[in-house]
């Protein structure tokens, strides 16, 4: 078998155990303590935030401001909006800049 | 009638509740589909690994990370830690949803976890706010469909991926940024929100240009993470709430 397939399997069981395992796990517990809760809490946002994070700091202002229009426009408007509207910015400016 | 003795049409009607539920969230999460298979066709993932991944994963936001993670050739063991990572709000979807079915019996408790993605959490919530109880059939309406129109859809994004030819030109490799900090704005009503965004932003910028990436997503993940605990007041833990962002996809 294939690395590749590998990785898809064992992400896979690791996203079933996520998913099963919080009942199994917390509920054990009367109380999480609020740390615990709070660290838990942050892990997607802090995890996704990284995989951007390089992009503002080697992007040109065709993905630069893509992603200021995107993070305003999510402010007001839902997730395929905000979507759009960086898509609509990056793909504009691209075709200016060449 | 005794509320035990379900008869079939019952049955089929609570199934098709649920699959009528499904139904915006799986418009919403279409075009991520799409996306999802188009890009990963181009990273050089074949058909088959693609549908895989939809097949036995079922959480878009980590496919797509997973996707990007493959394009870097790094060691498997990290592209699964993100994987888990960004998946790993479901435990407490989990926990929170768990103690509702327990009264399943085993197996369809461990089938049901499987559909425990972010739509399906979220009407699971609102139909315990309601004060309704959440039964098997109803369960299964929302997650299969959900399930399968992402299956099939991500599919059909895969024959769509080889058939593009200028990927820059219509800015398929900058869409995934974007689409994570889509992600990240539908989480800005937790708490902490901002503190933990700029911690973990500003820690892996740093670490992306002097440590080097992979690295930057575990070192900058652990200072949010890190940042969230040492913030958190003393408080008699809530339900979590479903994400805006899961909405979508």
């Amino acid at each position: 078998m294939s690395e590749t397939l590998w990785i898809i399997l064992a992400g896979a069981a690791m996203t079933y155990l996520a998913r099963a395992g919080g009942h199994l796990v917390l509920s054990r517990f009367e109380r999480i303590h609020p740390r615990v809760e709070a660290g838990l809490n942050a892990v997607p946002a802090a995890v996704l935030t990284t995989l951007f994070a390089p992009a503002l700091l080697t992007g040109g202002p065709a993905e630069i401001s893509a992603m200021v229009v995107a993070g305003l426009v999510a402010l007001r408007f839902s997730f395929m909006p905000m979507f759009i509207a960086g898509a609509a910015v990056l793909i504009a400016l691209r075709y200016l800049t060449g | 009638m005794a509320a035990e003795t379900i008869s079939p049409s019952r049955t089929t009607s609570q199934f098709w509740s649920g699959v009528r539920l499904a139904v915006p969230a799986t418009v919403a999460a279409g075009p991520f589909a799409i996306l999802y298979g188009a890009l990963a066709a181009k990273q050089g993932l074949s058909f088959f690994e693609i549908v895989l991944m939809s097949v036995t994963i079922f959480g878009g936001a980590s496919q797509m990370v997973g996707i990007e993670l493959f394009g870097q050739r790094l060691p498997g063991w990290i592209v699964v830690l993100s994987i888990f990572a960004v998946n790993f709000r479901h435990v407490l979807y989990s926990a929170a949803v768990g103690r509702r079915i327990a009264h399943w019996p085993a197996w369809q408790q461990a089938v049901g976890f499987f559909f425990l993605v972010d739509p399906v959490y979220a009407e699971s919530e609102r139909r315990i706010e309601a004060g309704e109880k959440i039964g098997f059939v109803w369960y299964m309406g929302i997650g299969l469909t959900i399930y399968v129109a992402w299956v099939v859809i991500s599919a059909v994004g895969a024959g769509f991926g080889a058939l593009i030819p200028d990927t820059h030109a219509i800015g398929l490799d900058f869409l995934l940024p974007i689409y994570f900090l889509g992600l990240v704005m539908g989480f800005r009503k937790r708490p902490l929100w901002l503190p933990v965004v700029i911690a973990s932003g500003v820690v892996a910028a740093i670490a992306y240009r002097y440590v080097g990436s992979p690295w930057h997503v575990s070192i900058g993940a652990a200072a949010g993470v890190a940042l969230a605990a040492a913030l958190a007041k003393p408080h008699p833990p809530a339900d979590p709430e479903p994400d805006e962002a899961g909405a979508a996809p």
